[in-house]
């Protein structure tokens, strides 16, 4: 159901500073519109995003109302080793969503 | 004649007086109708939550944000935080806020040594023509700030639903 777009670089060298794109599909409601009818629509966040690198979290988002629908997260890291991110977001009524990309450090 | 002359300077100062005040009447519903709104001072205990009694200062922290936004619902950002990003000294995490949104935080971006750069960017939604806040947490525990004004022509958050 949901979908995840990643950009990471597939090569880089040993200490390079890389950066990492993520963008999740997600309605990322609010909480706070409301309906014609004047109901509030009920909140359906995600609240949190995680990134590992061979299994070391290397980066962590807590993520608000304010943050746009299908967040678009960007940040770095430096390309230490061969192996494999993993992406994990975890939000309202049960949301959670898993993807992955490898790289090669040479 | 006499009473007239008197009497008609004080009813068009009234008059002009009552249509001035209806004018900013006609205006003021643009701000008051929005339901909910953050104030400076759940900004300013938002900020606190997260630095508790710690000075923040000015500076290290750059913000980049468009001054002038069309559409509040997606406003890209950008902060980044000068610092060599050693194993000694480095941004530990990143915390967004704004002044009048529904809510104050934006996002708190945790971040460590192993990124090589301190930068982040996302996505953010506003409310309203704004302050936005980024304050930066060094390894020495220090923190840093920056503040950019956004003017947002359509808002964000709590426009109906169709």
């Amino acid at each position: 159901m949901a979908s995840a777009l990643i950009n990471v670089p597939a090569k880089a060298g040993r200490g390079d500073v890389i950066e990492i794109k993520t963008l999740m599909s997600h309605i990322m409601e609010s909480g706070f519109r409301r309906t014609a009818a004047g109901e509030i629509v009920p909140r359906d966040i995600i609240t949190s995003f995680t990134c590992r690198y061979n299994g070391t979290e290397i980066f962590r988002a807590d993520l608000f109302p304010a943050i746009s629908a299908n967040p678009f997260i960007s940040f770095f890291t430096v390309a230490k080793e061969s192996g494999k991110l993993e992406f994990e977001w975890v939000g309202d009524n049960g949301f959670a969503s898993t993807a992955s990309a490898s790289i090669t450090v040479e | 004649m006499k009473t007239m002359r008197s009497k008609s300077p004080t009813s068009r100062r009234k008059f002009l007086g009552l249509a001035g005040s209806a004018a900013v009447a006609g205006a003021m519903p643009v701000v008051t109708l929005r339901p909910l709104e953050a104030t400076p001072a759940m900004l300013t205990a938002a900020i606190r939550n997260v630095v508790g009694e710690a000075p923040v200062r000015a500076g290290k922290v750059k913000l980049d944000i468009p001054p002038l936004v069309e559409n509040g619902n997606t406003v890209p950002m950008t902060v980044s935080v000068a610092s060599p990003m050693t194993a000694n000294e480095y941004v530990k995490s990143i915390h967004v806020f704004n002044e009048k949104n529904p809510q104050p935080n934006i996002g708190n971006f945790h971040i460590g040594p192993w990124a090589g750069r301190a930068q982040v960017s996302t996505r953010i939604r506003l409310a309203d023509s704004q302050k936005v806040v980024a304050i930066a947490r060094l390894s020495d525990d220090s923190f840093w700030s920056a503040s950019a004004d956004v003017i947002v022509t359509l808002a964000a958050c709590t426009e109906e639903v169709n």
